[in-house]
Parts: C-alpha cells; sequence; structure tokens
C-alpha cells in the first residue's frame, strides 16, 4: 500500500508527542497508613492482611498477620478492636469486621496446623522473659524469630496468663490459647512454670537481657467496711480460681463492684455458675461505664443486672448497704446521703490490679512512678538490658497492648544485643476518610457473627461469640476498602485519557508514563483507596 | 451489441459492466434513469455481488461512496444540478483523500430558478474540486468514457465524473454499441485500491493538515491531473484496440486542419456544431471545431496546439460565470496565451435553451468575420432583459426577476397580471 | 435485561479492575493487552471525558469484534486531537471525511464489507453531539432507517468545543457557551424542547439504543458489547464532559459524568427496537444542584445574581427523566 502523502498516516505514532511537557502536577503513588494499622495497639498490618484473605489466600493472610502478632485466634476473641472504631467504612455503611476475620484466620491456622516460621539464623544471645502472659509470649515469639534463645519463667502453674486467668472460657476456649501458645512454644521457646522470680537481677543472670512482664495481678481493694461473716473476694482470685478444679462456691445472690470489663465478666461468670442474679453495682451510668458496650449488651442479654449510681458502703452477712449517688457536672459521683440496702451472697469486688513489684526491690537505677514500672521509649528500665512491658507499665491494659509490648520490646531488646538502636519506620500519612472516593464500593452490610442462644449462655462456658465460616469471612474481607494502599483496582489505569499509566502485572502495581501523563489529576480523583497524590512538578 | 436504447439505460449498462460493488441512489432528475436502472439489476441479481444503497441526500450518496471506496471496493454514484451542489463539501473530500468513485453528472442547471434542464452550471461549478471530469458528446461516447474512467480513476486512485448532457443525452434514445462483459473485464482489472480501510493492516486516512504540508498534498493532486493529462490518451488508444472505438482522449478535432476559425465546445451540442461546421465547409468556410473531452485535467497543451494554426476561435459554453464571463472560455484563453489568436466567448443553451443550426450560423459567421464582442449571450431575449433593467434603474425594488420576465415574454398568465 | 453488578466488595462494581475476579469476567480496559485504540501522545486537553470515553467505546469494539474493526469519525474535536499530521493515535483502521457524513461513510464501508463477504469486520462511526445531533442529523437518520450494520456512538459533551464552545442542538437548558452567553434576563441556553437524540433513534425501531457515562466503565463496556453482537443500525449516546467546555476541574470529568447520572439529568438506559429494556437506577440521588455548582458554564446560575428559578427549572428536568425512565429503585425514591 502506498499511502497518500500527509493524509493518511500510519497508526499509533502519536506517540511521538510527549504530551507529558504539559504536566504542571504530577501523579505519585504512596502507601497511606490505615486507620486500623493506625489504631492496632499490636501494630497489625490489618489491611495487609485482609488483602490477602481477600483474594481467599488465608495461609498468607495469616502469616502477614502473624508478623506483628502471634495470637490471631486469641485477639479475634478477646481483642476490644479500635481498628473497627476507626475503620472507614464505619462512616460508609459499617465498620469492616476485622476482629471476625482475625479469628477466623486463627482458627484456620490452628485447624489447618500452620506453623510459624523461624526467619533468623540464630545469634547465641540468650533473653530472659518473666511472665507468661501476652507481652511475655509475644516478646519471646518475637525474639525467637530473630534467632535469640528465650527462656521463659512463669511463675504460675500454666501459661497465657490473664488471658488464661482473667478472660473467662466463654469468650476464650482454653484449648484455642493452648494452641497458640503451643505454636510459640514450637519455636523453640523454653518455658518453665511454677518458677517464680523474687530478684530479677540475679535472675538475669546468664542471660544478655530480661524482659519482664509480670502482668497486674494483685486486685485493688476498696475500703469496704465488712462484717465477719460477709463473703467478700476479689475479681482477679474468683477468675483465677475459675482455671482450678474446684470451681468457687459464690451462692445465689452475687453483687460485683466495678464498671470494668473485669466486672462484667465476673458478673456472666456467676451466671453461669449458677447465680440467680448477678448483679453489677457501679457509681456512675451505662455511658460512663469503663466496660465494652457490647459486653454490657452481652451482660444484659444474659441476664445480668446493673444498678447504677450506686456506692456500696457496708458489707454484711447476706446484706450490702448502698448508697446513691448522683453525677456532677464534671461526670464525677458525688454521694447523695441516701442508702438503701440489697441482698447478696457474695460481694465481688472488681475494681482493678496492681502490679506486684516485689521482684524488682533493690534494682538500681529503677523507676517506680503510682505502682507502674518506668520505661523510656524503647521498653528498657532505667537498668540496662532489663526490659519490662504489658500491664506492669503506664499504658492501658488489655491483651491486644500487652501483646504489642512484647512485639516492640523484642525490637528494642534486638537491637540491644546487636549494639544498634531499633528505629521503627516513619508512619506514613493517615489514609481518612477525606482522602477516599467510596463510591466505588458497592454496598455491603457487616456480617454478624453468631451467637451462642441465650438458655446456653446463662448455664454453661460454651464459647458465646461463633465464628464465621469461609464465606462469610471472605465476604467481610472484601469489605476492606484498603484504605490508603493500591488494591490493584486499576482504576488509574482505566481512567487515565492518555493511556499514561503501565499495568505491572498482578502484585506489581503500576507506575506512571510521565512521558505521556497530562497531570490531569483523574487518576488520583477516582483511586478508590487514595493511594494516589497530586504533586507540584518542579518546573 | 448494438442497442437502441435511451441514453440513461445504455450508461447503466456501461456502468453495471464494470461491476461496480457499491452504487448509491438518490433521485434527481435528469440522472434518475441510470440508478433506477441499475436498482433493477441490483435486485434482479443481474448485477452481483453489489450493494445498492437507497440514501437520504445526494450529501450521503457521495459519502456512502467515500465510506465504500476506503473500504476497498468499487463505488459508482450519478447525480445533477443541485444534488452535486448537495454533496460539495463530500466532492472535495472524495478528491481530497484521492477515492477512486466514479459518478455520472447528467448535465443540467442549478437554481435559483429552478431548473432541471440542461447546461453544464453543475459540474464546472466543481471544477476545482479534484475531480476528473470527461464530457461526452454522445451517448456511445458516455458508455465508453464511463469504462475509460473506473480504469483511469483507480489508477491514479482520484474520482472522475463522466458529465453527459441532461436530457438530450441522458433521455435520447439512440444506437448504442453495448460491450460485452469480457471486453470491459479485458479492459478493466478489479479494483485494488491504492490505501484501504484493512484490520490486518491499519491506517488513519483523513488526517488534519496544517500549513506545513496542505501546498504540498495539493501539489501532489495537481500532479496526478498532470499523469492523468498522458494517461487519458493512452487509456484511450488502448480503448480502441480492444472495443475498436474511438472515444474519450483529451480533446477531439473536427475539419480543423486549415481552420481559420475553431469552434470549442464540450457535450451534445458538438453534433449540432458539427452540421453547422459541415454546412459552411460547403461554403467554403475555413472553420473547424475543436472538442474538449477533459475538463478536467484541462488539456493546455493540447488546446494550445490545436488552435495554434487558426486565427481565431470562439467558445460556445453552456455555463456562465456571473460576472465574468465564460468559464471553459478562461481556460481555453489561457492555453493560448501568447498566440495572438482573436478569442470569443458564446453564452449559449443555459437552463435547457435550444441551440440551433439558425442561431449558430450567423454566430459562426460574426465569429470569422470577427465582429463579435467579446462575451455573447446567444439567443438572448434582449427586449425582456432591457425592460427589467430598466424598471430595476428606476426602483430599487422591482419584484422577482425571472417572473418580470416571464411576464414581459407573455408567458404567464393574465390572471398574475 | 440490563447490566447485571457483579457481588465483589472491597474491589467493588464499579471499579475497573477487579483482581479478584476471573479474566473473562474483568472489563476491557482493566486487561494489559486491550487495544488502546486511541493511544498516548494524542492532544486532547487535560481530563477529557471524550478521548476517555473514546478509548473506552473503541477498546470494548475491539475487544468484541476480536480486532476485526473499522472506525469512522466525523470532524470535531476527537477528529482534530487524534489526527493532526504527521501523527495518529488511531490503532485501528480510521477514517474521517466531513463533519456531517460519518454515519454515511460508515455506511459505505459495511456495504464494501458485506459485498467482499467479510462479515467478521464491524464498522464503528462515531462524532461529537453536533456532528450527531445537528449536522450529521441527516445521514444518521439515513442510517438508522435503512438499518445498516453500524454502530454509531454519540460522544455528547453538550457543545461544539472544538470550535470554540457554541451552542449545538444537544447543550442543556442555561448553560453558558459562546453563543449562548449568560446574559440578559434568561441567561444562557434557552429551555427549548431539546433534542433527545436516543429516543429519536429508537423511534427509528433500531435493533439498539443505549445511553451511558464515562463514569460507569462496566456499563459502557458491557452496551458496547452488547451491541456490537448485534447486526443493523445501533446507537450509543456516551455523556462526556468536558473540562474546556464546562468549566470543570480536569481531575472532575468523572465525577461530573457520575453527578448527571445520579441527578437523573442523565438518564441511563438501554433500548431494543423502540423500547427501554432496562435503566441504570441511580445508587445515590443528588439535587441538581450538586451536578452544576462546579460547572462554570452554569456559574449565572449562583453567585452573587442568582437564578434559582432556573435552578427548580432543571430540577423539574431531572424529576421528569427520573419519573420517566423509572430511575429510582422503589426503596431509594
Amino acid at each position: 500500500m502506498i499511502k497518500p502523502f500527509a493524509i493518511t498516516l500510519k497508526p499509533g505514532t502519536s506517540l511521538s508527542n510527549l504530551t507529558g511537557t504539559w504536566r504542571t502536577e504530577r501523579p505519585v503513588y504512596l502507601d497511606r497508613l490505615p486507620p486500623c494499622n493506625n489504631a492496632c495497639p499490636a501494630g497489625e498490618n490489618i489491611q495487609g492482611w485482609l488483602y490477602h484473605a481477600e483474594s481467599g489466600d488465608y495461609e498468607q493472610a495469616w502469616r502477614v498477620l502473624v508478623e506483628e502478632n502471634p495470637f490471631p485466634a486469641v485477639m479475634g476473641r478477646v481483642c476490644y478492636h479500635p481498628c473497627e472504631d476507626q475503620c472507614n467504612r464505619g462512616k460508609l455503611d459499617s465498620a469492616v469486621g476485622i476482629n471476625s476475620v482475625e479469628r477466623f484466620l486463627g482458627d484456620e491456622a490452628i485447624r489447618r496446623g500452620w506453623k510459624f516460621s523461624k526467619s533468623a539464623d540464630a545469634s547465641g544471645k540468650k533473653v530472659l522473659i518473666v511472665g507468661a502472659g501476652p507481652s511475655g509470649l509475644s516478646a519471646a515469639y518475637h525474639l525467637a524469630r530473630m534467632g535469640h534463645e528465650v527462656e521463659i519463667q512463669e511463675a504460675g502453674p500454666m501459661a497465657g496468663g490473664m488471658m488464661r486467668f482473667g478472660i473467662p472460657k466463654y469468650r476464650l476456649p482454653r484449648d484455642v490459647l493452648d494452641a497458640e501458645v503451643r505454636r510459640i512454644l514450637d519455636l523453640g521457646v523454653r518455658l518453665k512454670l511454677n518458677s517464680r522470680v523474687d530478684d530479677i537481677v540475679q535472675g538475669m543472670q546468664g542471660f544478655d537481657a530480661a524482659f519482664l512482664a509480670v502482668g497486674a495481678h494483685i486486685a485493688r481493694r476498696a475500703f469496704i467496711p465488712a462484717g465477719d461473716a460477709a463473703h467478700v473476694v476479689d475479681a482477679v482470685s474468683l477468675l483465677q480460681s475459675m482455671e482450678g478444679e474446684e470451681k468457687p462456691m459464690l451462692g445465689r445472690r452475687v453483687v460485683v463492684y466495678g464498671g470494668g470489663n473485669t466486672a462484667i465478666d465476673v458478673a456472666r461468670t456467676a451466671r453461669r455458675l449458677g447465680a440467680t442474679d448477678a448483679i453489677i453495682v457501679y457509681r456512675r451510668t451505662r455511658e460512663r461505664m469503663p466496660a465494652h458496650d457490647f459486653e454490657i449488651e452481652e451482660a444484659l442479654q444474659e441476664g445480668v443486672m446493673i444498678r447504677w449510681l450506686s456506692a456500696i458502703r457496708q458489707a454484711d452477712e447476706g446484706q450490702l448497704t448502698v448508697e446513691k449517688m448522683v453525677l456532677d457536672e464534671k461526670g464525677m459521683p458525688v454521694p447523695t446521703g441516701e442508702f438503701e440496702t440489697m441482698e447478696a451472697d457474695t460481694l465481688v469486688l472488681a475494681l482493678g490490679q496492681d502490679v506486684d513489684l516485689a521482684l524488682l526491690e533493690g534494682v538500681p537505677n529503677l523507676e517506680i512512678r503510682n505502682g507502674t514500672v518506668q520505661v523510656s521509649g524503647n521498653m528498657m528500665t532505667g537498668y540496662p538490658g532489663l526490659f519490662a512491658g504489658g500491664d506492669m507499665v503506664p499504658s492501658e491494659r488489655n491483651v491486644t497492648v500487652a501483646a504489642g509490648h512484647g512485639k516492640k520490646a523484642a525490637r528494642h531488646i534486638d537491637a540491644y544485643l546487636r549494639g544498634v538502636s531499633y528505629e521503627p519506620h516513619a508512619k506514613h500519612e493517615l489514609a481518612d476518610f477525606g482522602k477516599l472516593n467510596t463510591w466505588y464500593y458497592s454496598d455491603a452490610d457487616k456480617t454478624v457473627r453468631p451467637m451462642l442462644d441465650i438458655i446456653r449462655r446463662q448455664t454453661s462456658f460454651d464459647e458465646v461469640q461463633g465464628g464465621l465460616d469461609e464465606t462469610n469471612a471472605l465476604f467481610e474481607a472484601r469489605r476492606c476498602m484498603s484504605c490508603g494502599n493500591c488494591f490493584e483496582c486499576d482504576n488509574c489505569y482505566g481512567v487515565c485519557p492518555d493511556n499514561a499509566v503501565i499495568k505491572l502485572g498482578p502484585g506489581r502495581r503500576f507506575k506512571f508514563n510521565y512521558d505521556y501523563c497530562k497531570g490531569c489529576g483523574l487518576c488520583a480523583a477516582e483511586c478508590p483507596c487514595g493511594a494516589i497524590k497530586m504533586v507540584p512538578e518542579e518546573i | 451489441m448494438l442497442k437502441q436504447i435511451e441514453g440513461s439505460k445504455a450508461v447503466a449498462e456501461a456502468v453495471a459492466l464494470c461491476r461496480p460493488e457499491v452504487i448509491c441512489a438518490y433521485p434527481i432528475s435528469p440522472q434518475t434513469h441510470i440508478v433506477e436502472a441499475l436498482g433493477e439489476m441490483v435486485k434482479s441479481q443481474r448485477l452481483s455481488p453489489c450493494e445498492y444503497i437507497n440514501v437520504e441526500s445526494e450529501f450521503a450518496a457521495m459519502s456512502v461512496s467515500i465510506g465504500a471506496s476506503a473500504a476497498g471496493a468499487r463505488a459508482y454514484t450519478a447525480t445533477a444540478s443541485q444534488g452535486l451542489l448537495f454533496m460539495t463539501e463530500a466532492v472535495y473530500n472524495a478528491a481530497g483523500l484521492g477515492l477512486p468513485i466514479v459518478m455520472t453528472v447528467a448535465n443540467r442547471a442549478i437554481g435559483a430558478p429552478i431548473n432541471i434542464w440542461n447546461d453544464h452550471s453543475d459540474s464546472l461549478s466543481q471544477r476545482d474540486s479534484g475531480w476528473m471530469q470527461l464530457f461526452a458528446e454522445n451517448n456511445q461516447e458516455a458508455v465508453d468514457l464511463h469504462i475509460q474512467a473506473f480504469r483511469l480513476a483507480e489508477e491514479l486512485s482520484m474520482p472522475i465524473m463522466v458529465c453527459m448532457d441532461g436530457y438530450i443525452l441522458t433521455h435520447a434514445f439512440e444506437r448504442v454499441d453495448i460491450p460485452s462483459q469480457e471486453e470491459v473485464d479485458a479492459y478493466l482489472p478489479p479494483f485494488e485500491p491504492r490505501q484501504v480501510l484493512d484490520p490486518s493492516e491499519p491506517i488513519t486516512i483523513g488526517a488534519m493538515v496544517g500549513p506545513e504540508a496542505f501546498m504540498e498534498v495539493k501539489y501532489l493532486a495537481h500532479a496526478k491531473q498532470m499523469q492523468a493529462i498522458e494517461r487519458i490518451p493512452e487509456l484511450a488508444s488502448e480503448f480502441r484496440s480492444v472495443f475498436g472505438r474511438e472515444n474519450g482522449g483529451l480533446v477531439r478535432t473536427y475539419r480543423v486542419e486549415d481552420a481559420e476559425t475553431v469552434i470549442v465546445a464540450m457535450g451534445s451540442v458538438i453534433g449540432t456544431i458539427k452540421d453547422v461546421v459541415d454546412e459552411m465547409r460547403d461554403e467554403g468556410h475555413r472553420i473547424g471545431v475543436l472538442t474538449i473531452v477533459s475538463y478536467r485535467p484541462f488539456p493546455l497543451e493540447q488546446v494550445r496546439s490545436a488552435l495554434l494554426h487558426c486565427k481565431r476561435f470562439l467558445v460556445l459554453e453552456k455555463s456562465l460565470a456571473v460576472g465574468m464571463g465564460g468559464i471553459l472560455a478562461t481556460d481555453v484563453r489561457m492555453a493560448v496565451t501568447g498566440a495572438g489568436l482573436m478569442g470569443y466567448t458564446a453564452i449559449a443553451g443555459l437552463g435547457g435553451r435550444p441551440i440551433f443550426k439558425s442561431q449558430l450560423h450567423p454566430l459562426f459567421r460574426q465569429a470569422e468575420k470577427e465582429e463579435l464582442p467579446p462575451v455573447t449571450f446567444l439567443d438572448l431575449d434582449w427586449e425582456a432583459v432591457n425592460r427589467q433593467l430598466e424598471r430595476e434603474r428606476q426602483t430599487r425594488r422591482s419584484g422577482p426577476v425571472a417572473e418580470n420576465i416571464l411576464h414581459d415574454k407573455g408567458i404567464v398568465s393574465a390572471k398574475f397580471g | 435485561m440490563g447490566f447485571q453488578p457483579i457481588k465483589f466488595y472491597q474491589t467493588g462494581t464499579y471499579t475497573v479492575g477487579n483482581r479478584l475476579l476471573s479474566p473473562d469476567q474483568r472489563s476491557v480496559q482493566a486487561d494489559e493487552a486491550r487495544s488502546n485504540s486511541i493511544n498516548s501522545g494524542h492532544r486532547a486537553c487535560q481530563g477529557c471525558g471524550e478521548a476517555l470515553g473514546a478509548r473506552y467505546a473503541i477498546d470494548a469494539a475491539m475487544a468484541e469484534s476480536h480486532g476485526q474493526l473499522i472506525a469512522v469519525n466525523a470532524t470535531g474535536c476527537l477528529e482534530v486531537f487524534s489526527t493532526p499530521y504527521p501523527e495518529s493515535s488511531w490503532q485501528v483502521p480510521w477514517i474521517h471525511s466531513v463533519f456531517g457524513n460519518a454515519p454515511a461513510v460508515a455506511t459505505g464501508i459495511a456495504a464494501a464489507m458485506k459485498v467482499k463477504g467479510r462479515t467478521d469486520v464491524r464498522v464503528v462511526a462515531q462524532g461529537g453531539d453536533g456532528g450527531t445531533t445537528d449536522i450529521g442529523f441527516g445521514c444518521l437518520s439515513g442510517m438508522f432507517e435503512r438499518n445498516d450494520d453500524v454502530l454509531y456512538i454519540c460522544y455528547d459533551n453538550e457543545a461544539y468545543m472544538n470550535t470554540g464552545v457554541q451552542r449545538s442542538s444537544a447543550t442543556p437548558p442555561a448553560a453558558r457557551t459562546a453563543t449562548t452567553m449568560p446574559v440578559g434576563p434568561e441567561p444562557g441556553n434557552p429551555f427549548g424542547q431539546g433534542k433527545n437524540l436516543p429516543e429519536i433513534a429508537m423511534a427509528h425501531g433500531i435493533p439498539y439504543v443505549a445511553t451511558a457515562t464515562v463514569a460507569d466503565l462496566r456499563d459502557l463496556e458491557y452496551k458496547v458489547r452488547r451491541a456490537m453482537r448485534m447486526h443493523g443500525a445501533r446507537y450509543i449516546h456516551l455523556f462526556v464532559p468536558c473540562p474546556l467546555g464546562w468549566g470543570t476541574a480536569s481531575h472532575d470529568t468523572i465525577r461530573i459524568a457520575r453527578l448527571a447520572k445520579e441527578s437523573g439529568l442523565f438518564p441511563v438506559f438501554e433500548a431494543e427496537h423502540g423500547e427501554v429494556t432496562s435503566v441504570l437506577k441511580i445508587r445515590r440521588k443528588v439535587g441538581v444542584e450538586e451536578y452544576l455548582l462546579p460547572q462554570k458554564r452554569f456559574a449565572h446560575l449562583f453567585g452573587s445574581h442568582p437564578h434559582p428559578e432556573m435552578v427548580s427549572r432543571i430540577q423539574e428536568i431531572a424529576e421528569r427523566n427520573i419519573r420517566k425512565y423509572g430511575l429510582l429503585d422503589e426503596e431509594a425514591a
């Protein structure tokens, strides 16, 4: 074919016209920090593991998850999931059920027997961990994977700490806990039970570093005048005794004093032990109650009663004296001088716990404040090589925070052992709701996990909340909007009027072809998850 | 095969023998009989494979032809007058894109005033469109020119109008020798487009061309028509060897050997002129005829050499460049620039006004005597014209010109008085 | 039956791609091997809806025809920005003739293919709203009436953009153009009868008519592919915002198209043989203000000398569309 001059052209020859020179702004890909990840006390890469769960690759999802936290099955049951509170999807319909997917992955891992991989060669260093609770086990897990030799010394008869002695079975079945603990021990971690450390400085001998994670087991007591015959127990002891052979005798009418999650756990436990009345007495109102609302709700469903705006003033045999309270303008309870009595076979005090600091006596340069051990940013106490975490350092006290402490401490211990300092990556900017283009997410409400029927909840310690099956776990995972992180939806590749986005193939994301990108910004505007940013072109 | 046949039908037969693949039909007199006949041939599958498309306008007729031709199909359509004007944009475009479409123009006047009769102002209005224009003297030549036209158009990848006088030729029954399919096939190979829309080899046809290359594109079109000046006589002689007839070519001369006066014209009026010339020759006048077959490309050299030995020439044309005079005459005069000849223009036969020998005799004689003004309007009713001009001199708005003139000529009935 | 959303969540129905879908369910635009019928280096403005819409549509047609496609283009922005000598952006066989004849040129190509027995080669004609609803209307109607085997795609950006934003018969009421300036008591384009070309196309009874926007790629691709599976005259009216002519930010092109559909001003539907067979429902209904406000061509309706009565009239148009086409689901209504 002899093409006529000028009026007939070869196809695709416009490639010689580099329209990139028109640009005043250029799009760049970036990873923003998803609010869930930002909110996770254990620093989980939630968006990261959901990404794999979405494609049904649960093992990979689990492996990404356990890079940060070795307890997915536990977390999936007991974590209060602040991630879900921050989830951007909550502003659209309802938050992604991160916790339920986490549990699904954890259970799946147990079911399929997935094992941790040991990622580093042996370092020849030895680390002592005191306490086999969530933070101690977490630290052990991370340190072991980093190649260190780890020995846990636990004062109690079983590993798990508060996961075992503080959380009732109906929330955390023990076989689940045991499986996740065993998996950590399978990494070669040595666990010495019934091995109380009385003097840490002495105990550290032969170790290159130590991590203290003894928790807070001493029940805080309020001063309540009590008659000799009054049956008063503390919540910690009560929940601990649930792990023994002999179940505690509480009577038919049990009053729990306190407003935290422990108070709820105790009241629900009492119901299951046969109490006809389990009454929580709390000085303030429901809005002010520290316990999580869903736990309050579950307790109420099970017949737990709550007496609001009441303080216990006197405990006698079978009877309590209660003073009515009102809230001042700051929301603090103020006595009214009005008293009532109420019947109670047992009074359980659930007023919080303190740390047993006995093993720290005489440690040089250690700072104790408000009953907690002070640590610097790297989790190290004033005594070199001695690190601490979990409930014994100042912070919110829950399993997830503890697991996070364990990880953080492990990283710093590792750095300490190598004679370097650990510098965490700079946090990416937050992928807040405004950075998303939520049009692209189909409407899909959250999947509700099944609940045990109410009769069995009131009479047995069977697990209350069920898990998701694969179908709805997948559904739930796919509700994730992948905030701030490219999930390869191809929008940028599609919406570019100039074909200036190059698709690199599955898992490899995209890159811009700045030879042709005119900087219109459509890719950034139509990126569902806010993973593209327009930046001024430097001219 | 010799047939006593209407011109339009003869042309339809000729077109069909050329195996067109896409025919666009839109009715406009006096071209309609051609596409009607072709329609019947396609419908009866006598002409097959062929797509016959009843389009909604001449603009569409040319546009469909453009598409068909660009996609590699041999495309044909026919039009006249207003229709040609209505498709003008596409006419230029077809030439610009170099698409070898063949179109019959059944020459007809253009309005206003609307007029269905013959003159050449329609195709001459497309003088600069880039199409080649061949004018038939009679229906045999119309037939033969169509066959040559497809060959020429496709060789050069340029469109061609075959122009034949409306009614005078299209509706005239004459004896015409319709060639056989074998003869036409021997002369006209299958269409091999120079460029074609083909998914296996994509190209972009019809780019926007700016000042940097537009002149060159236009020159190349011009250069092609210059090539046509060489090819047209060759194709005519090849045609003669296949069909045994002499038709086509650039120009034809008649009795010009020792002529002092040469009459130059195109189309069917040549027949009348030849009769007059024969009669005048019989009386001893040294007069001859130059027939322009190829109006575009205009064969300057051939016209010049045909006229160089005469003393004067008269261009008799059925067209008028209003405000200037002759259209063909301008080209002829350019051909003889510097030759020192007297040149005259006679505007004749506009809107179908018959041209009689009785009018041509005095005209030619005046030309011989060099008594003609540069531009003559043959058979003009000066009385009517002058009355209108007088009216207009008196009042600036003097009503519809045509009606006034018809009044003056006594054609409009008294009730409009 | 209309376009059925595939119920995947994170990746959604609405994104271009979806790594979780099997390859045969993915969009053409998500394909690394898409034809890029109109390639990089074209000279369309930043954020051009027409450039985007053309690639969406022609790539889909290419996919459905397995690359056996010939495209015709009317004069207009698309033609000018894609084929200035010496460079062409087109990677398909493509021809431009004149402004008003694209449907007829396409008819000619289709006829040529038929006569040559190339039934595998399909023909698409395309033009802007001016080339379609105004100057090319006669040829388009003829092509429809003869039921020629051509898919015609109108890229509607509601004015003559190539010549500098003059009014076309597709220009909406109140819009500012260079020939309907925002001055006088009724600024902008008059509230006329409008020329609803999709409905006019339907009145021809042709096999397929559909409307679509560049904001709903999957819907658009579905319609192009569906149209390509049919023979005879087919018409797709594609809404393509023009950042330059409408006075919108270049990154807003898709959002504006989405708002046009979600407000009800641009009903998205398909019809066969003159009857509406499905509509794309409004998902999150918005008032017309939300659509009008980001566009400078409607700026005179707001600001210091607002024309709320004109906005109300535009809202009435949207409501009429919603009623007429049933654009709202019962529960969403």
